[in-house]
């Protein structure tokens, strides 16, 4: 195994997501799988390989990225909350954060 | 495939202004087709018809003024329910996002009604895009109209499936591994993927955001390339949207393909290959050099390493993208008791199972300790991988290979095992991590009757050039097979 339980559940955890034993059973074992595959990569020499940090050629890429500083409106309040599970104008609203 | 025409492009421009039929009754009768047929192909997850009959009768009323229509007047579009769209729910085919209300318009979506087209509503995907047949959203799978037992492909497989049912004229995939070529093959319709940033993404919800890219579906070479016509162009609300100039796809379409220098890699038809594909595609390939192309055998030599690297890559940038889950400012939220709690549940319930792989894996690759020796080294390779393109390049003007392994598989066929689904899209990733543009289109059927995809993949912003070749080969009747 190149991965372990311990770190599927850390991993769960740094990203937010509540697992059932059965999904940390299967996810161990399917990452575990995914994992060994993906070392082929070490079959590679990639010490003098710059990583690919753009896609674009920089001829594309380049002439002016910024656009004018321009003042335009903003989504009404109302509108943004509207998708929002929980709300009062002009707040989101979840659970209490600070114990006082 | 269906007793009704097949509309193109061309053939609603006809119609309307002959004032054979008006968009109003052309409206009525794309919806009609939906109401027949999408219980069963399941392509469609929401459909607009106010904003379709609002704009079929603005057509309308051009046509009768007299005035210029524009290059889209009328024309039933779809669109792939990642991609924003105002006051119509998009939901990404996931539970997380499911009334979601987007409050504008991706410009995609825009530019396309600008251009006179009407929107008949949103189609169906495998969730936030993550999938190579459709089973992974959560409002069920789409059924292939080619062979309803078969997968589409995916992700977008929605769009595909209407398309090629009749559905629509054109609809809009995103690509980001193969999702708009991969699907476009098994359903047997052409299907472009654009350059990374040659279409802007405002309004696209993000997967992976150095590799996806919006592009467009539609029966023939001649309406894909109107499309992106409509579609390219720089955008002051997308910074990653080239500037640059976008030339006229359509009146390059007819220009001779003779001396094309075509690169065949030798690395695409190698092991893991249907042997009916394997045959079509290189029956392909001699009719292309009857067309009079010069054939170029070519060597990609990191293709073997493009799935580690591109399921690295992908699910690193994913795991970020789809932070944004998290039941505050839209979508599902599950009660909890702290806001940590209430979090993980809501993302727990809210997302699948294959959005939870990948995050997982994203994140396990993202996290201290694995960074360099998973993430790192997979943009390293990703350098490698655009080097032998940039490289064969030089050689040939354009590459061609099959654009999927094996044509449409039954649905349920390859669920259990997900890293069996990801080589499947052996022949399409390499081209999104090198950023360049791909299209797939139809080259025949196996004896099953199933449709093969040939890809044609070309330098950075030359579409026009890639457009040419698949509507020559089109033309010269690689469609019948």
């Amino acid at each position: 195994m190149s991965i372990r339980r311990e770190d599927v559940l850390r991993v769960a955890e740094l990203a937010h997501l509540e697992l059932s034993e059965q999904e940390v059973q299967l996810y161990l074992q399917q990452l575990d799988s995914i994992l060994r595959y993906v070392e082929k990569l070490n079959e590679l020499d990639i010490e003098a390989v710059e990583p690919m940090a753009q896609v674009l050629t920089p001829s594309a890429a380049e002439s002016d990225p910024m656009r004018e500083d321009l003042p335009c409106p903003n989504l009404a309040g109302e509108h943004v909350l509207r998708n929002a599970p929980e709300a009062r104008l002009p707040y989101f609203r979840v659970p209490k954060v600070i114990e006082r | 495939m269906s007793a009704h025409p097949v509309w193109t492009v061309e053939s609603v421009r006809r119609a309307l202004t002959e004032k054979k039929i008006s968009a109003r009754e052309l409206t009525d009768e794309f919806f009609r087709r939906i109401g027949n047929r999408n219980p069963e192909l399941n392509a469609y997850l929401a459909l607009s018809p106010e904003r379709a009959y609002a704009q079929a009768d603005r057509i309308d009323r051009q046509i009768a003024r007299g005035a210029p229509l524009p290059l889209l007047a009328g024309v039933p579009v779809a669109i792939k329910d990642v991609i924003s769209t105002a006051g119509i729910v998009t939901t990404c085919g996931s539970r997380i996002l499911q009334n979601y209300l987007p409050p504008y318009d991706a410009t995609a979506v825009t530019r396309l009604e600008q251009a006179g087209a009407i929107l008949l509503g949103k189609t169906n995907c495998d969730e936030f895009a993550m999938g190579s047949s459709n089973e992974n959203s959560a409002y069920g799978p789409v059924r292939n109209p080619v062979a309803p037992d078969r997968v589409p492909g995916g992700s977008s497989g929605g769009s595909a499936a209407a398309v090629a049912a009749g559905l629509a004229v054109i609809a809009l995939g995103t690509d980001t591994g193969g999702s708009i070529r991969q699907p476009g093959a098994l359903c047997g319709i052409p299907a472009l993927m654009p350059t990374y940033g040659r279409v802007s993404r405002y309004g696209l919800i993000a997967f992976a955001s150095s590799l996806d890219r919006i592009g467009p579906f539609g029966h023939t070479v001649a309406d894909v390339a109107t499309a992106l016509a409509v579609l390219a162009g720089e955008d002051p609300n997308d910074s990653t949207c080239a500037k640059t100039p976008v030339p006229d796809y359509t009146a390059e379409l007819n220009t001779p393909v003779q001396k094309m220098r075509l690169g065949i890699p030798k690395e695409y038809l190698g092991a893991g290959i249907d042997p009916a594909v394997r045959q079509r595609v290189e029956e392909a390939i001699q009719q292309l050099e009857k067309l009079g192309c010069t054939i170029v055998n070519i060597s990609l030599p990191h293709t073997d390493y493009a799935i580690a690297t591109y399921y690295l890559v992908a699910t690193a940038e994913a795991s970020s993208n789809l932070a944004r889950y998290d039941g505050v400012r839209f979508g599902f939220r599950a009660p909890g008791e702290t806001l940590t709690e209430m979090y993980r549940r809501t993302r727990g319930q809210g997302f699948g199972p294959e959005v939870k792989r990948r995050i997982m894996l994203g994140t396990y690759a993202l996290s201290a300790g694995y960074y360099e020796a998973y993430y790192l080294r997979a943009q390293k390779v990703r350098s490698l991988i655009a080097r032998d393109f940039a490289e064969a390049f030089r050689q040939v003007d354009l590459i061609v290979t099959p654009t999927s392994p094996v044509p449409a598989f039954r649905l349920g066929e390859r669920t259990s095992d997900p890293l069996q689904m990801y080589l499947s899209d052996i022949y399409t990733v390499t081209g999104s991590l090198a950023g360049i543009p791909g299209i797939s289109v139809p080259c025949g059927t196996t004896p099953e009757g199933l449709p093969v995809g040939l890809q044609i993949l070309g330098p950075h912003f030359e579409e026009a050039r890639v457009l040419r070749l698949a509507h020559a080969f089109e033309q010269a009747g690689g469609f019948a097979g």
